[in-house]
């Protein structure tokens, strides 16, 4: 340890903002409170909450590549297929139904390809990167879909046998009680383990690297080994998601893998703000909530609205309701201080 | 022939090139280039707008391979090396314009840099701001820059002659033994440039310093040797007064005003 | 004999099918290419003026290619709109704004479509000039396929002379080869943009037009598509006109040959080939250097 001298460089306001940047704030143990809260007040809705749940896990995935690294892909489904397909087809032969190894296997398989496809992809960057994830996920979802002796092609695997949670809670279609907690645990853990890679040195050198990559090469980072890393880490824990997925819903079917669920991601993403952390929880909410009541009563208009909202986005507000937060409060922080920002200088 | 100081015995070169090369297509932009840099040298290169100084830095630093001749570091050949590499062995540079992470703040910036070399990067599971070690020195650095005041702002709040400050920082946060600098005082306005130039003359005397600059002041009053260079070969090497004395500099530098 | 008919009548249909994809993609690279925009709305001008097309020969009994000219003129002028409005604000933008927004308007454009003329798939009669077969000496084929072929050399051919015989043509391929450059030389790279995004969506256009009769003509047309064009772009090389169409006609062909053969795997064969391709070559079969 060091001890720095009474008032010494660690003691400046900077410092102690960077070595305090991962402290828990007030706030933070609200979304679990929210969660237990919807268990105990909505038992009727728990199959929503649990879809939810997952759709949290999956966009959080996503931050990592995206938010964190800058890496933008639209065949993060890929990943979320190869965990759930690794749950369906070991449970459809009887060959693997605990839930918890269940998880783990997913995450190791869905790791795999993400390392593989990382490893070769990685070496591209923009429109080719893009479309190559695309075009990978694609293949995935094709050859899923050959193999249909395996993954029951276009109709998928149904009513897939799930062992009884730690031997005890078994996982009823019907009453998801079981699904529900099981799934914000996963959440939980998953969570923290995100939270401290963002904080993390590692965290810090992928924001480095999304914020100026030419950079990062100039202060000798070793810029695709870290990439490749976190693109793998990602797709590990979008396996996690997807292998929750079918074990909640006892099905796997050609969807998890779909272009659908990968742009409909982003989009929730991008909606709760990318590179901030709780952007996947608000996201993910503030979509399904809206897309729960309108999409089923009015399709068409709900498909107009969600392109009018996107188009209004990528104008006028790319980071999201947080990022309009964080703008909102900025100002009428400013506003209170009455200085305007130190050594500021127009256009730079 | 290696310049050194009077009496001094020849110091094997830090930084080497033999017969550096670089085509664009047709456009020959380093030609031949056999250049030496001694450990504690403050080396200037200087030359008309187009001459290559920066291609050549950029072939220093690895930025850009060569199309023939070697780079050698410490008596390494690093002509294959990357860019990433080679600051690993002890090379870095800054940029004529900045690059820097915009976004982040003064202290991150170089704490991004100071953490690459300590190896504190690839940590998981602690956080950055624990890493004191990183942090405390980071803020040191800062200190001698006179930029701790700015340490919690975001960069793109600064006016830039304080962000090419952080440009500066940031280098010297890779203690190289080789430092680049390209054009350090470049678009920084003339009643802010005396901190940048402040800055350079108080860099640690062992490190070698190529600068490239315009500004002559500022060159003659730096270097203890100028190399200048014309059309992507050296033209002339010698100290201060040589070229400045030197007839066939000067119709180089009037041709090129005549022209331009 | 009959070996020969059958590969003769399966290139020709690839071939076909290639021109379409071509004239469709061809607007595509060539904005892509002179302004690095990721346009994933680009197959929604394809299926606005495919319906142009089609309810114009419907409701006001235009012929088959009065209706084309209408479907490419209708089709760039809203295009230049879109592009005024909202495309031109996010040129120096990093690349998930421009997906984003194209995104939401292939939404939008699906949305209206399907709320104006609903989700049906749109039939299109073609004139009876171009229905039935033609006999090409070796082999009887169907006309319009033949017709598409001709199309697509066409425009193949006039798109050839403006680009190298064309002021105008010049300064794309300069700018779309170095757009800093272009823009010290004096060059209008907004304007040159706007004017070869009109005539790039106008010509997906007459490709939505031309190709309803197979590949067909409902809401979801862009992204069922969506990939395809974007495969032939990448794999042609952004902003060559050459490489869209060899690109257009492998990939078409690749496809038929594969539905006959494999049906199977014929569609994750072309997603593996363009993988390791674009891995091979990321600037594709004819791109210049990566940017």
């Amino acid at each position: 340890m060091i001890s720095p001298p009474p008032s010494g460089p660690l003691d400046r306001p900077a410092a102690h903002a960077l070595a305090g940047r991962h402290w828990l704030r007030a706030w933070e143990p609200i979304p679990w409170i929210l969660a237990l809260g919807l268990f105990v007040l909505f038992p009727k809705h728990l199959a929503f909450g649990t879809e939810l749940l997952v759709t949290i896990l999956f966009a959080l995935s996503l931050d990592l590549v995206l938010g964190y690294a800058g890496i933008v892909t639209l065949g993060h489904a890929a990943f979320f297929g190869a965990g759930a397909y690794t749950v369906g087809i070991l449970a459809k032969r009887g060959l693997w139904t605990e839930p918890i190894t269940g998880l783990i296997l997913a995450a190791a398989v869905a790791a795999a390809v993400g390392l593989g496809s990382g490893v070769v992809l990685l070496r591209t960057r923009g429109l080719t990167l893009l479309m190559l994830t695309l075009c990978t996920m694609a293949l995935l979802e094709e050859a899923a879909n050959l193999a249909h002796d395996y993954t029951g092609g276009f109709d998928g695997l149904d009513s897939l046998p799930i062992a009884p949670l730690l031997g005890r809670f078994e996982f009823n279609p019907l009453y998801p009680t079981t699904q529900y907690l099981y799934v914000l645990a996963v959440l939980f853990v998953c969570f923290l383990f995100v939270r401290t890679l963002v904080y993390s040195p590692f965290g810090q050198s992928l924001t480095g690297i999304r914020e100026n990559i030419l950079r990062m090469r100039a202060v000798g980072a070793p810029v695709r080994q870290r990439l490749v890393l976190c693109y793998t880490l990602s797709a590990a824990i979008a396996g996690v998601a997807g292998g929750i997925w079918a074990q909640a819903n006892a099905y796997v079917n050609l969807g998890t893998l779909a272009l659908d669920r990968a742009a409909t991601v982003l989009i929730i993403l991008v909606l709760g703000g990318f590179g901030r952390l709780y952007g996947a929880f608000i996201g993910a909410v503030a979509y399904m909530a809206l897309s729960h009541f309108l999409s089923k009563v009015y399709p068409t208009g709900w498909q107009l609205g969600l392109g009018l909202l996107l188009v209004v986005i990528a104008l006028f507000a790319n980071n999201g309701i947080l990022g309009l937060v964080e703008t909102c409060s900025r100002a009428l922080r400013r506003r209170g201080a009455g200085a305007p920002a130190p050594g500021a200088s127009a256009g730079q | 022939m290696p310049p050194g100081g009077p009496g001094d015995a020849p110091a094997a070169p830090l930084l080497e090139t033999r017969r550096l090369c670089r085509n664009f297509g047709a456009l020959a932009a380093a030609r031949d280039i056999d250049f030496r840099l001694e450990a504690g040298a403050r080396h200037a290169l200087i030359g008309p707008n187009g001459a290559g100084k920066t291609t050549f830095v950029n072939l220093l630093s690895g930025l850009i391979r060569p199309s023939a001749g070697q780079v050698l570091l410490k008596g390494n050949d690093v002509t294959r090396v990357v860019e990433a590499e080679r600051v690993k062995l002890g090379i870095a540079r800054t940029f004529q314009i900045n690059r820097l992470f915009r976004g982040l703040t003064v202290l991150e910036n170089v704490y991004l840099a100071v953490a690459e070399r300590l190896g504190a990067a690839p940590s998981m599971l602690r956080p950055a701001g624990r890493r004191l070690d990183v942090v405390l020195e980071s803020m040191r650095l800062l200190e001698t820059l006179k930029l701790a005041d700015d340490a919690g702002h975001r960069v793109s709040e600064l006016p830039y002659g304080r962000q090419r400050l952080v440009e500066l920082a940031i280098t010297l946060g890779l203690t190289p033994d080789v430092l680049l600098l390209d054009e350090p005082a470049a678009g920084v306005p003339s009643a802010e440039s005396h901190v940048i130039l402040d800055a350079v003359a108080s860099l640690p005397r062992d490190i070698a310093v190529l600068i490239i600059d315009h500004d002559m002041d500022l060159v003659f009053r730096f270097a203890d040797r100028i190399t200048v260079m014309v059309g992507g070969a050296i033209f002339a090497t010698g100290s201060p007064r040589e070229i400045g004395a030197n007839p066939d500099v000067r119709a180089v530098y009037l041709g090129q005003a005549h022209r331009g | 004999m009959i070996w020969g008919v059958d590969v003769a009548s399966m290139l020709l249909g690839g071939v076909a099918a290639g021109m379409v994809l071509f004239i469709v993609s061809v607007g595509l690279s060539v904005t892509m290419g002179l302004m690095g925009f990721v346009n994933l709305a680009h197959g929604g001008f394809a299926m606005l003026g495919g319906y142009a097309i089609v309810q114009a020969m419907k409701h006001w009994g235009l012929g088959f290619v009065p209706a084309l000219v209408f479907g490419f003129v209708v089709t760039a002028l809203v295009s230049v709109v879109l592009e005024r409005l909202l495309y031109s604000r996010l040129y120096r933008a990093n690349e998930l704004d421009q997906v984003l927004l194209t995104i939401g308007l292939v939404f939008v454009m699906i949305a209206s479509v399907t709320l104006l003329l609903g989700p049906e798939n749109q039939p299109i009669r073609l004139p009876a000039a171009l229905q039935g077969q033609i006999d090409l000496g070796i082999v009887r084929y169907r006309t319009y396929s033949v017709v598409l072929i001709a199309a697509g050399l066409l425009i193949a051919a006039a798109l050839w002379l403006v680009f190298e015989r064309t002021q105008i043509g010049a300064q794309i391929r300069a700018a779309v080869d170095n757009r800093r450059m272009a823009e010290s030389l004096g060059i209008n790279i907004d304007r040159l943009f706007t004017i070869t995004f009109a005539a790039g969506s106008g010509l997906a256009a007459l490709g939505g037009g031309l190709g309803a009769e197979f590949l067909g003509l409902d809401p979801q047309y862009p992204l069922k598509y969506l990939v395809y064009f974007l495969i032939v772009v990448a794999v042609g090389g952004l902003g060559r006109v050459t490489g869209v169409f060899w690109a257009a006609l492998l990939i078409g062909v690749l496809d038929f040959v594969l539905k006959k053969y494999l049906p199977q795997g014929g569609t994750a064969f072309i997603y593996a080939f363009t993988i390791l391709l674009l891995l091979w070559r990321p600037q594709g079969l004819f791109g210049g250097a990566a940017r």
